[in-house]
Formats: C-alpha cells, sequence, structure tokens
C-alpha cells in the first residue's frame, strides 16, 4: 500500500436509502448489530447512561434524554426546535475545509444534538452510536454538543459498522463548544471494518476556565481514517487534553492526532498518543501552538513496532511568544527486551510477557477523568484486545 | 542447590567473567564482594538466563540439573528469584499486577505490601519515577511473591535509609528462612533455624551482615573469584586494605 493516503472517491458511495425502522428499546437490535455497538463502548442497557443517541445508515433509530439538565436530539429536530442553534452550525468547521466537509455541508444525513444546561452534570456519559449497515453507503453526519456555563459533560461515541460490511464511507463534522467554566469529556470508540472510509472533521472552541477532554480510542482494522481534530482555546486558563490510543492490523491506514490552540493566558494543553502497528500504518500526529506567554503545552507520542507495520510520528511545537512552556517526547520502536526479560524472571513466557507489556504501554490514566468513564475506556481497550492480540 | 564451574560470560563480545567456580550449598546464604564494575552484577545476569550474558564456556546447574541454556522463565519456575540492581520501568503495568505475576493471589497482595510498608505503591506503574530505596522494596516485595528456593539479591540495601535497612535486612532473613513475613511470631525455633533456601546476595558495605547469617563470602575481583572465607573477616580485610589485597591473591592463585 502507498504511503500517501488514497485517493477517495465520495462519488462511488450512495447517498439515498439506509432507512431503518425507530427502536424504542435497544435490546430489540438484533444480536450481531448489538455485539459491534458493545465494542464501540454502547451499553445496550442503557442503565449507566444519561442519554442515548443512535443513528444506523441515513436513520435515527433511537434517541432519549435521561437527565434533567442534560439533551439529546437529532440534529434536524434541534435545529427546528432552536432558532440560534443555526448560529452553531459551521461556526467552528469552516464547510469549504476539503472535498469531506463540502459533501456533508451537500447531502447531510443527520447527527446529534447534545447539550448540558448552565451548571448542569451528567451524572453518567451520554453515548452516540454511529452506525454503518447498508454495503458502499456514505453516511454524512453533523454533530453539534454544547457544555453550556458552568456545565460538566462526558460523551461516549460509539462508531461501528455491521459485522460483513464490505465497503463505506463515514464523514463525521462536529463542532463542539465548551463554555465558561465548562467541562467536556468526548471519548471515541471506533469499531469499523476493513473495507471502511472514514473522515472526521472537528473543531472545539474552549472558553476561560473550562476543560476539554478528547480521547479517542481504535483497535480494530479500518481502510482509512484520516483527522485532525483541532481546538481553538479562546479564554484564559483552559485546560485540554488529546489522548488517543491506535492500533493498526495490516491494509489499516490511520493518519490521526490533535491540534490545540493556546491562545490566551493560563492555557494548557497535552496531547499525548500511544499506537502500536502489528502491520498497518499509522501517522500520529500532534501540533501545539502557543501564542502567548505563560502558556504551557506537552506532546508525548509513543509508538511500538509489532509486525511489518509502519509508525510515523509527526509531533509538532510551534511557539509564537516570548516565555512559554512547550516539551514533547516522542519514541517509536519495539518492546525493550530488558522488559520482557525482567518479566520472564518472575515467571512468564516470551509471549506473555510481551502482552503484559503491550496491555501496560496502552493502559494510559487518563487524568481528569471521572473513575467511571476510565473504567468504560479500559473495558473498551480490553475488549478490543482479547479480539485483537 | 546452586553449582557453577569454570564459567565464562561475555558482554557483547568482551569477556566479563572467567573461570568462576562457584557452588552454594542447600540452607546456605552466600555474600559476594567486589569492586564497581567487578561483575557481581553480570554474574547474577548470568544465573537467571539474561540474553545479554553470554556463557561461552562452563556451566550452571541448579537442583542437580545443567540449566546453562535453559530461558530465563524456566530457571524462574524452577525455584530462582533475583531482586535487580537496576531494573527497567514498566509503562502501565502496576505493582499489583506484577505480584500477581510473580504468585501472589488476589488477597494476599496487600498483606504482602504492608510487611514492607508499600501499600500507597499499589498502583503505581513498576519502578516508574521510583527512588532508590522504593526500587529496593518494590523488588523485595516482588521475591517475596515469588517465594524462590535460590535467592539472588543485587545490593539489596545500598542506598537505603536506617529506618528501611532494618526492614529490609529483616525480610530478606526471613525470605532466606522461607517463613512468611505473617507467620513468623508463631513459628517455633526450629522451623527458624532450618533453612532450605539458599541465597547469594551482593553487597558493598555489608550492613546486610547484620540481618541475615551469612555462611561464606567471595570477593570477584576483575572478573574472577579472588578469595573465598568467613564473611566479616573478608568484610573487615576489605575496609583495611581494600580491594588491593585481592590483587596479590589472585597472583598467588595462578602461580
Ligand atoms: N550491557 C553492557 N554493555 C557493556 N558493558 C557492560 C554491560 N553490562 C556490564 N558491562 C560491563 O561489565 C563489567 C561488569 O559490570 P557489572 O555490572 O557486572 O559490575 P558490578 O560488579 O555489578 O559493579 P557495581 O558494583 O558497580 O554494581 C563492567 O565493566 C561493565 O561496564
Ligand atoms: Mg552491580
Amino acid at each position: 500500500m502507498s504511503k500517501q493516503l488514497q485517493q477517495i472517491d465520495v462519488e462511488k458511495f450512495i447517498h439515498e436509502g439506509g432507512e431503518h425502522p425507530y427502536i424504542d428499546d435497544l435490546n430489540q437490535i438484533p444480536a450481531d448489530d448489538q455485539q459491534r455497538m458493545i465494542l464501540a463502548g454502547i451499553d445496550v442497557s442503557e442503565e449507566e447512561r444519561s442519554g442515548t443517541y443512535i443513528q444506523e445508515d441515513h436513520s435515527v433509530v433511537h434517541c432519549k434524554t435521561r437527565q434533567d439538565g442534560l439533551e439529546v436530539l437529532d440534529i434536524n429536530t434541534a435545529l427546528e426546535r432552536y432558532e440560534w442553534l443555526r448560529d452553531y452550525m459551521w461556526r467552528a468547521v469552516n464547510p469549504d475545509t476539503d472535498e469531506f466537509t463540502r459533501m456533508a455541508n451537500h447531502i447531510s444525513h443527520y447527527g446529534y444534538f447534545i447539550r448540558a444546561l448552565p451548571g448542569a452534570r451528567s451524572l453518567y456519559p451520554v453515548q452516540a452510536c454511529l452506525y454503518l449497515k447498508t454495503e458502499n453507503l456514505s453516511q454524512n453526519v453533523h454533530n453539534i454538543v454544547i457544555a453550556d456555563e458552568g456545565s460538566e459533560l462526558h460523551i461516549i461515541t460509539g462508531c461501528s459498522t455491521s459485522k460483513d460490511l464490505s465497503a463505506g464511507l463515514h464523514i463525521g463534522i462536529s463542532e463542539f463548544y465548551v463554555k465558561k467554566g465548562a467541562k467536556l469529556s468526548f471519548t471515541m470508540i471506533h469499531n469499523w471494518s476493513e473495507g471502511v472510509v472514514v473522515r472526521p472533521r472537528s473543531i472545539t472552541v474552549v472558553e476561560e476556565d473550562a476543560q476539554f477532554i478528547n480521547n479517542f480510542i481504535i483497535l480494530n482494522p479500518v481502510k482509512s481514517l484520516q483527522m485532525y481534530p483541532t481546538t481553538y482555546m479562546e479564554g484564559p486558563r483552559g485546560v485540554v487534553r488529546y489522548n488517543s490510543i491506535l492500533v493498526t492490523p495490516p491494509g489499516s491506514h490511520v493518519d490521526a492526532g490533535g491540534r490545540v490552540y493556546l491562545r490566551k493566558e493560563g492555557c494548557r494543553a497535552e496531547i499525548i498518543s500511544r499506537t502500536i502497528t502489528t502491520g498497518g500504518h499509522i501517522i500520529a500526529r500532534g501540533h501545539l501552538i502557543g501564542e502567548v506567554p505563560g502558556i504551557r503545552a506537552h506532546l508525548e507520542c509513543k509508538g511500538l513496532i509489532l509486525g511489518d507495520g509502519v509508525i510515523h510520528a509527526i509531533p509538532e511545537l510551534e511557539g509564537r511568544s516570548e516565555g512559554l512552556e512547550m516539551s514533547h517526547e516522542a519514541a517509536v520502536g519495539r518492546i525493550a527486551q530488558e522488559e520482557i526479560e525482567y518479566l520472564m524472571a518472575r515467571g512468564l513466557s516470551e509471549e506473555e510477557a510481551t502482552s503484559v507489556i503491550v496491555r501496560g504501554f496502552l493502559n494510559v490514566d487518563i487524568q481528569g477523568l471521572p473513575p467511571q468513564l476510565q473504567k468504560e475506556i479500559d473495558k473498551a481497550i480490553q475488549k478490543g484486545e482479547k479480539e485483537f492480540f | 542447590m546452586l553449582i557453577i564451574e569454570d564459567l565464562k560470560v561475555e558482554v557483547q563480545g568482551k569477556t566479563i567473567l572467567e573461570h568462576i567456580d562457584l557452588e552454594v550449598p542447600p540452607g546456605k546464604t552466600y555474600i559476594l564482594f567486589g569492586p564497581n564494575g567487578s561483575g557481581k552484577t553480570s554474574l547474577l545476569m548470568a544465573i537467571m538466563g539474561f540474553s545479554g550474558y553470554k556463557v561461552v564456556k562452563g556451566k550452571i546447574c541448579f537442583k542437580g540439573e545443567d540449566i546453562t541454556n535453559l530461558p530465563i522463565n524456566e530457571r524462574a519456575r524452577m525455584g530462582i528469584g533475583m531482586s535487580f540492581q537496576r531494573p527497567p520501568s514498566i509503562d502501565g503495568v502496576k505493582v499489583r499486577d506484577i505480584l500477581k505475576i510473580c504468585g501472589a493471589k488476589d488477597d494476599e497482595v496487600n498483606e504482602l505490601a504492608s510487611n514492607v510498608h508499600f501499600l500507597e505503591f499499589m498502583d503505581r506503574d513498576v519502578n516508574v519515577g521510583f527512588s532508590g530505596g522504593e526500587i529496593k522494596r518494590s523488588e523485595l516485595l516482588q521475591l517475596m511473591a515469588q517465594s524462590p528456593d535460590l535467592l539472588l539479591f543485587d545490593e539489596p540495601e545500598s542506598g537505603v535509609d536506617l529506618e528501611n535497612i532494618s526492614l529490609i535486612g529483616n525480610a530478606i532473613n526471613y525470605l532466606l528462612k522461607g517463613i512468611s513475613q505473617g507467620k513468623r511470631e508463631y513459628c517455633t525455633y526450629k522451623e527458624r533455624s532450618t533453612r532450605k533456601r539458599s541465597g547469594l546476595i551482593i553487597t558493598h558495605t555489608g550492613h546486610i551482615l547484620n540481618y541475615v547469617d551469612a555462611d561464606m563470602a567471595n570477593v570477584l575481583y576483575n572478573g574472577r573469584i579472588a578469595c573465598q572465607g568467613n564473611p566479616r573477616e573478608i568484610l573487615r580485610g576489605i575496609s583495611v586494605h581494600g580491594y588491593g589485597e585481592c590483587i596479590r591473591c589472585l597472583n598467588n592463585c595462578n602461580k
């Protein structure tokens, strides 16, 4: 496979059809599909969720808010209900960014609107699932998330496909607005299949004293995924963290990372990635742009090559002012023999030691995340590992 | 228990140890002295089977079996355990996890840890950011979980503060005697005095001799065993005359 991204012909995907009936009870979802969704972090029982949004292909099949102060709607309904929401559409993301944003602007199939009202705190995460079911379909969604002043909102988005889907395109436009003093965590778990092309386009605007934690996990095959989610820190004292865990098997091409503009005093940002290739191609990017004195930013990029794959780490630090502090740490390689042998001296075989180290490598403690959500992430990684290693 | 015959070890093509003959009988604890760089750590690494330490001559026998070519984990399984001078850090693997790997049961982990005041480290990544003294306690704890028959200690007490040195010294003593920490108050004198386990302890200071009854000491000098004898006498000799004396011994031996 070429080292460059393959040209994706958006025209060859189908934009019509892909309609499915509404489902009241998630247990009515066929077992196979449920299984795929669970692997993407979706809780079918909904017990530990403050709301659920599920979209299959071009249909909203389930949408429910389970906690006061929060709101989960499909974007079309939300736009009908709230005149002011139009101001937020395409405010952060420029529709002319590339062919995918243009496509999503031209033909759009729902997407979610999730909001926490001022001061509200989500007891459990809100979950959203974007699911591809029909062959060769293009699913173009537009999502808007607003964490209003002083609120705390946690979202898990699981993206997946039905088991034997051989081709599909997912374009996701996402605009996140984290208002003054709010805290938003957004955890995205991808569980695609070998023939799927994925192009998320996300921009976040973080106001003063607000926090944004973005977690991205992909452990399973995907044909091609490319994204460079970006955050603009427009208020002082914001905190932004990007954590990514990327695993690519043979045939997968993932080009992902995070970019943060630190624009006001006292802002802090951190981008951490752990990548493993077992044969696929990973481009792990990170770009921190410090624009004012006193900001602090750190980038950490670690990669393990366990097969014939490629890991291309591209950490970038861009200081545009005096008196700022930016650092990065990047390492790509294999597992240190010393570590394997240390564990062997404790009784493990070489293979067992390797898998313990790999699991540890992927085991990132994410600062600022509620323990319950950390548990969800650990669970997703464990499930993924089982499928994989 | 452990018999080493005419061992020659190379590290990256360079001879580090040569003509090593050493026998540690069952139930005996031996001390290994020697200046920096003399090859003490290399000897333990070779006994454990680390890949960087290539045995090019001689053999290592344990419990009557030639283990010279066995993989590390099989030696561990046969009952050899080691506390490392400079263990690697392992990201994302918790102390709690490694204790279970070592063989501790779920409900034993905390009890073991409290013995060496290590409870607050259970959810830290193994060796990541540990201080020198913390590494020693973590290593000791892993050995306690492993409970091996031959215990190799690489400078278990160096860099440990005065308070912790008795903690570590006593723990090593009980470990060598095969008495689990929880039980030590209840065991009989006879149980305490009969040892089945063997030990090989590297030390520079000899502080460990205040806690452990050592039977014999060897001095490693420049990759060879220069002399053998009573641990306290040898320690006294080294502190009075330095290791310079060893050169003379070596020359005498070789004549
Ligand atoms: N991986 C290695 N690469 C190169 N040289 C090595 C390596 N390991 C050991 N050596 C060399 O072998 C010699 C013996 O080292 P070793 O660590 O066994 O010494 P030691 O007796 O344990 O010393 P200390 O008292 O300082 O711990 C030293 O000269 C050391 O530099
Ligand atoms: Mg040493």
